[in-house]
């Protein structure tokens, strides 16, 4: 038992993209999917009970090692690139895809009241989003929705751990009635 | 900050917007919140007044005013003079004219607070971190999908900041070495490139640790891309920005 252990953890360690039990499940040639499940929860247990730099993430539909997010401000150093920064049109336009898909491009821009042609573009070249289709509609419409890419970007393990928009709406309104946020108050004068 | 009318000094206008706003509603929401007044009970006179005079100041300032926002202006315009009719008695169903915005900047607003709350995620390559396919992986996964797009000037002075900064960081005194020209710089890289065809960006800098070498070579690469001898594209998935050989 111990020895499947270490072996999940080595695949763990070794794999750049995240496990999934089933994954697990083939190279191990094993029909138990309940003990790969409990090895995977203990591992993530040890690991936060150790304090360890990195932590056990189910995230995309499988399960990854990933460095703490505390320990940010050094990891960052590590890489040559910085990745591009999500911009606020692209954050608005990728919440509206994750919540409302399948979404035609027109409903995103009526939501948000601008063109998002080149925001939708930069999406979709990076892979966070993905054409799902065409709508059955005059000029047929390309149908937008959010790819695996995305759920990895944001340590999400599926789309249904988004929090609801009734729950973050709730959290919100202090955002609303908090008259110091960010820069606008400097600009009114 | 814009400069109107150069030639006449006592009519320069400074004005700094600080934020810009990307679309009506955007500026809409800015000025429930500014005026700290409830969205479903928006002073509409009010906030008309500032919307108009939020996009008199877009025109002075030579803004492009996207059609959207006149939309709207026009849909606020409509709303405050309906407002001044007097209500009918016997139609008591009629809805409160300023549902026609309250809907969208709900609506927008829910939207809004979705995309903070993305925001506040963590993040992968920003505040957490996986392992990253070996090097090996990277070129060939690069070749294989070969997605790449042409890299932007601000990019690749984005990914020159960064080398920079970590042969700082690694070196902390200054060595004097044989000055090197570009011309010669040129010369040396396109030796390299025609036994590779492609090279990794951060590649042309491994070893180079005096601040004059890596500026002289990251100048060299410019020249190379203006004279067109070079393209230099970035991976969509990885990243990773990749010189090649035309």
């Amino acid at each position: 038992m111990n020895n499947l252990k270490s072996i999940v953890e080595s695949l763990l360690f070794a794999s750049d993209t995240p496990l999934t039990v089933d994954k697990i499940k083939g190279i191990l040639e094993t029909e138990d999917r309940k003990s790969i499940r409990n090895i995977l929860t203990e591992l993530a247990e040890e690991y936060d009970a150790q304090n360890r730099g990195f932590f056990l993430s189910e995230v995309a539909g499988g399960y990854q090692l990933r460095t703490r997010p505390e320990c940010r401000e050094w990891t960052r150093k590590l890489r040559s690139t910085r990745p591009a920064r999500l911009s606020r049109a692209a954050l608005e336009t990728l919440a509206i895809i994750a919540y409302k898909q399948p979404v035609l491009r027109s409903d995103i821009e009526h939501l948000r009241g601008v063109d998002c042609g080149g925001t939708l573009h930069t999406l979709l070249e990076r892979g966070i989003i993905r054409v799902l289709g065409r709508k059955d509609l005059p000029g047929r419409p390309v149908v937008y929705g959010t790819s695996k890419r995305f759920l990895e970007l944001f340590d999400l393990r599926d789309l249904n751990s988004l929090p609801t928009l009734k729950d973050i709406e709730d959290l919100g309104q202090e955002w609303l009635s908090d008259s110091n946020e960010d820069s606008n108050d400097s600009t009114s004068s | 900050m814009m400069n109107v009318g150069a030639e006449n000094p006592s009519t320069t206008y400074q004005v700094d917007l600080g934020e810009t706003f990307e679309g009506p509603l955007d500026l809409l929401l800015h000025l429930v919140k500014k005026n700290e007044v409830d969205i479903y009970d928006i002073p509409i006179a009010l906030v008309t007044e500032q919307y108009m005079e939020y996009i008199k100041l877009m025109r002075v300032m030579n803004i492009d005013v996207a059609g959207n926002f006149l939309v709207m202006a026009a849909t606020l315009a409509q709303i405050k003079s309906r407002m001044l009719l007097p209500v009918d008695e016997d139609r008591e169903e009629e809805e409160d004219p300023r549902m026609e915005i309250v809907r969208p900047l709900e609506e927008y607003l829910q939207i809004r607070y979705a995309a903070e709350d993305l925001a506040s995620r963590n993040r992968l390559d920003l505040d957490v971190f996986a392992r990253t396919p070996s090097e090996e992986d990277t070129d060939a996964g690069e070749q294989q999908d070969s997605e790449f797009i042409r890299v932007s000037l601000f990019e690749l002075i984005d990914a020159f900041k960064e080398i920079v900064k970590r042969a700082s960081a690694e070196h902390a005194f200054n060595i004097t070495v044989d000055t090197i020209s570009v011309k010669a710089r040129i010369s040396e890289l396109v030796d390299i490139l025609e036994t590779r065809q492609s090279m990794r960006f951060s590649e042309f800098f491994e070893g180079r640790a005096a601040k004059g070498d890596i500026i002289v070579t990251f100048l060299a690469i410019l020249e190379m891309a203006k004279s067109q001898l070079i393209r230099i594209m970035q991976h969509v998935e990885s990243g990773v920005i990749r010189i090649f050989m035309d």
